[in-house]
């Protein structure tokens, strides 16, 4: 018998910790698939976040670093430096990346640092138990924000691929989210090109993928999907921001 | 290489280090050691390395992280403002286990300071600077030549340990122009780093840079681990330099280019008859107890601890005396340097009064 689903090989053979309807572990898959298809697990080196995917180090068979809160770029750019034939990617949360860590992501990318970045934009503290984040919405309701999000006091979200679009040194920014078996093929293709590129030594490629945090935003994964594409696809529209040929 | 040359400290200090084989060098310009990063910048893409000037020195000593991981010689430098932020990218260094180098070209503080020459980051890199249980090995060189063999000696220290090792220096050192021979250093014996994230060529299982350890008892466990490694240190890596001891009354101690300047009043106070003589620390953690816990109480009767600091390494002198004999202070600082007068009337007044 043909066997037409299986666990990618460079997706470690363990239960991860990820809650129900999380989007981590369906990107998690994504990144696996496509460091299978390129054949390039034992020439990778991940950078995992602090965050949720704090243990992303345990799930990829790939060698993997941890990193600092929102160093990973710089962490990255260190490996490459050392190592610029093999492939090096990071994998953050919009806390890690673009709050603590936007010095180290701007740079990076502004250097076209030639790695991999996949960023999970769920719109906030995940790990920290539902903090606002620097792409938390207009009104959106936090431990941080209970009254919500106010232009007097927090000010606006972050839009990270805009931002980044600017830069001479981004081959691609691409935003794209997990709401679909579509949606979710498309964000395989943009990770595909985000490595590719690399392999390309084109420049910094950046994912930015729409994601859910069920948990924090006090919703069933259902409910979440749903929030996701009421509240934060209008606020972050998907598409290619810079695709550098 | 073993005919002398004429260089100044910074810029022997960036030489030692590509010579010891530092194929990478990250950093954030800051007054007094810009030199380092200026040698490293012009030589290291002739020389088949790399300089990448970070956004921050932040940024600089996670490059140092993920450079280290990756298992090359790396090293960083700064002065002290810098070293301050690179203090959480040194505390996950030391909790992932990975050897590089640190430079703190040390000047005045606290906050911004001053730009001239201190030695009050004492505490900073002996006792912690950033969180957790965890040492740096601090080599404190006093000399152009010695600042040249000990770069070379911390990176097979880093490596044998697996651990970070700060060369601390100050601007004068720093600055000043010595004959040097680079020639004069045996490399030691290096362990394979078969911990290095190098990509797996699917030939092995994964390695994993990391300082987390989520359940507790793994922690300690690690942790404890880690200290029979310092304990070792400890016991081998201890380094001093005695000067006149045999016969002295009034023991000075100080480190780097303040025991130049004890020295040269040592040996005015020799020639005006008074029996002192001098130790020198050139490790700083491990800090040389031995040299101060093996003195002869009966002959020794005042030990004068001299620093560029309101007293930082004094602390340990005591510590490592136990109140056998005592222990006085001089110390300027704000990047004031003391002078040998200053010092030989301390020691002149200790003497008369012993
Ligand atoms: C220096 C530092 N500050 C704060 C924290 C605590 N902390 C851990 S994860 C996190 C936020 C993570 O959020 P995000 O990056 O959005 O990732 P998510 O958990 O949502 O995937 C914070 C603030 C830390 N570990 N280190
Ligand atoms: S807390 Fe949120 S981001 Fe973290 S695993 Fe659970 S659902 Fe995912």
């Amino acid at each position: 018998m043909e066997q037409v689903f299986k666990r990618p090989h460079a997706l470690v053979d363990v239960s991860e910790h990820y809650c129900p309807g999380c989007g981590h572990g369906i990107v998690h898959r994504l990144v696996a698939e496509v460091l299978d298809e390129l054949d390039i697990e034992g020439k990778t080196i991940g950078v995992a976040p602090v965050g949720c995917a704090v243990f992303a180090y345990n799930y990829f068979e790939c060698d993997m670093q941890e990193a600092a809160h929102g160093r990973a770029p710089a962490v990255a750019t260190g490996i490459k430096r050392v190592h610029p034939d093999k492939v090096v990617f990071t994998y953050q949360g919009d806390g890690d990346l673009a709050a603590i860590g936007t010095a180290e992501t701007v740079h990076a990318a502004a250097r076209g640092e030639n790695i991999t970045v996949i960023f999970i934009n769920n719109a906030i503290y995940g790990m920290t138990g539902g903090q606002m984040a620097p792409t938390s919405l207009m009104g959106q309701v936090t431990q941080t924000t209970p009254y919500g999000r106010t232009e007097q006091n927090q000010g606006f979200p972050i839009h990270v691929c805009e931002m980044l679009s600017t830069l001479d040194g981004v081959a691609l920014a691409q935003r794209t989210t997990i709401n679909s078996v579509k949606a979710i093929k498309e964000t395989k293709a943009a990770i595909k090109k985000a490595f590719q590129n690399q392999i390309d030594k084109k420049g910094f490629s950046i994912v930015e993928v729409v994601s859910t945090c069920p948990t924090n935003w006090g919703k069933t994964p259902v409910e979440a999907m749903k929030w996701l594409e009421e509240n934060m696809l209008p606020v972050y529209p998907l598409g290619v921001y810079k695709d550098k040929e | 290489m073993s005919e002398k040359v004429l260089m100044k400290g910074n810029e022997a200090l960036a030489e030692a280090a590509i010579q010891a084989g530092c194929k990478h060098f990250f950093g954030y310009p800051i007054t007094p050691q810009t030199e380092v990063a200026a040698y490293m910048a012009k030589q290291m893409p002739k020389r088949d390395g790399t300089f990448l000037q970070a956004e921050s020195e932040v940024a600089a000593i996670n490059m140092v992280y993920g450079a280290a991981g990756a298992g090359a010689r790396v090293m960083t430098s700064s002065s002290s403002p810098g070293i301050s932020l690179k203090q959480e990218g040194i505390s996950y260094i030391a909790g992932a286990d990975l050897p590089c180098v640190i430079v703190n070209i040390v000047r005045g503080g606290p906050g911004l300071g001053g730009i001239q020459p201190a030695q009050s980051d004492y505490f900073q890199a002996t006792k912690g600077g950033g969180h957790g249980d965890y040492h740096l090995v601090v080599f404190a060189p006093s000399s152009v030549q010695e600042l040249v063999n000990l770069t070379k000696e911390a990176f097979d220290v880093a490596d044998i340990y697996r651990m970070p090792v700060m060369i601390m220096g100050d601007g004068m050192l720093g600055q000043m122009m010595e004959p040097v021979e680079f020639g004069a250093y045996t490399p030691r014996e290096i362990p394979e780093k078969t911990w290095a994230t190098t990509g797996t060529e699917m030939k092995r299982k994964h390695n994993v840079v990391n300082s987390l350890y989520i359940t507790a008892s793994d922690l300690e466990e690690l942790i404890l681990e880690r200290q029979k490694r310092y304990d070792v240190i400890e016991e081998k890596e201890a380094r001093f330099e005695a000067y006149k001891t045999e016969d002295a009354e009034i023991i000075v101690t100080a480190y780097g280019i303040t025991a130049r300047i004890a020295q040269t009043a040592v040996n005015k106070a020799r020639e005006q008859g008074i029996k002192v003589g001098m130790i020198r620390p050139i490790t700083l953690w491990p800090f040389p107890k031995k040299a101060f816990a093996e003195l002869d109480t009966n002959k020794v009767k005042n030990v004068l601890c001299v620093e560029m600091s309101m007293g930082q390494m004094v602390e340990d002198v005591r510590l490592s005396l136990d109140c056998k004999i005592p222990v006085d202070f001089f110390g300027r600082t704000g990047g004031v340097v003391p002078t040998p007068d200053e010092v030989l009337t301390k020691i002149k007044a200790l003497y008369e009064g012993r």
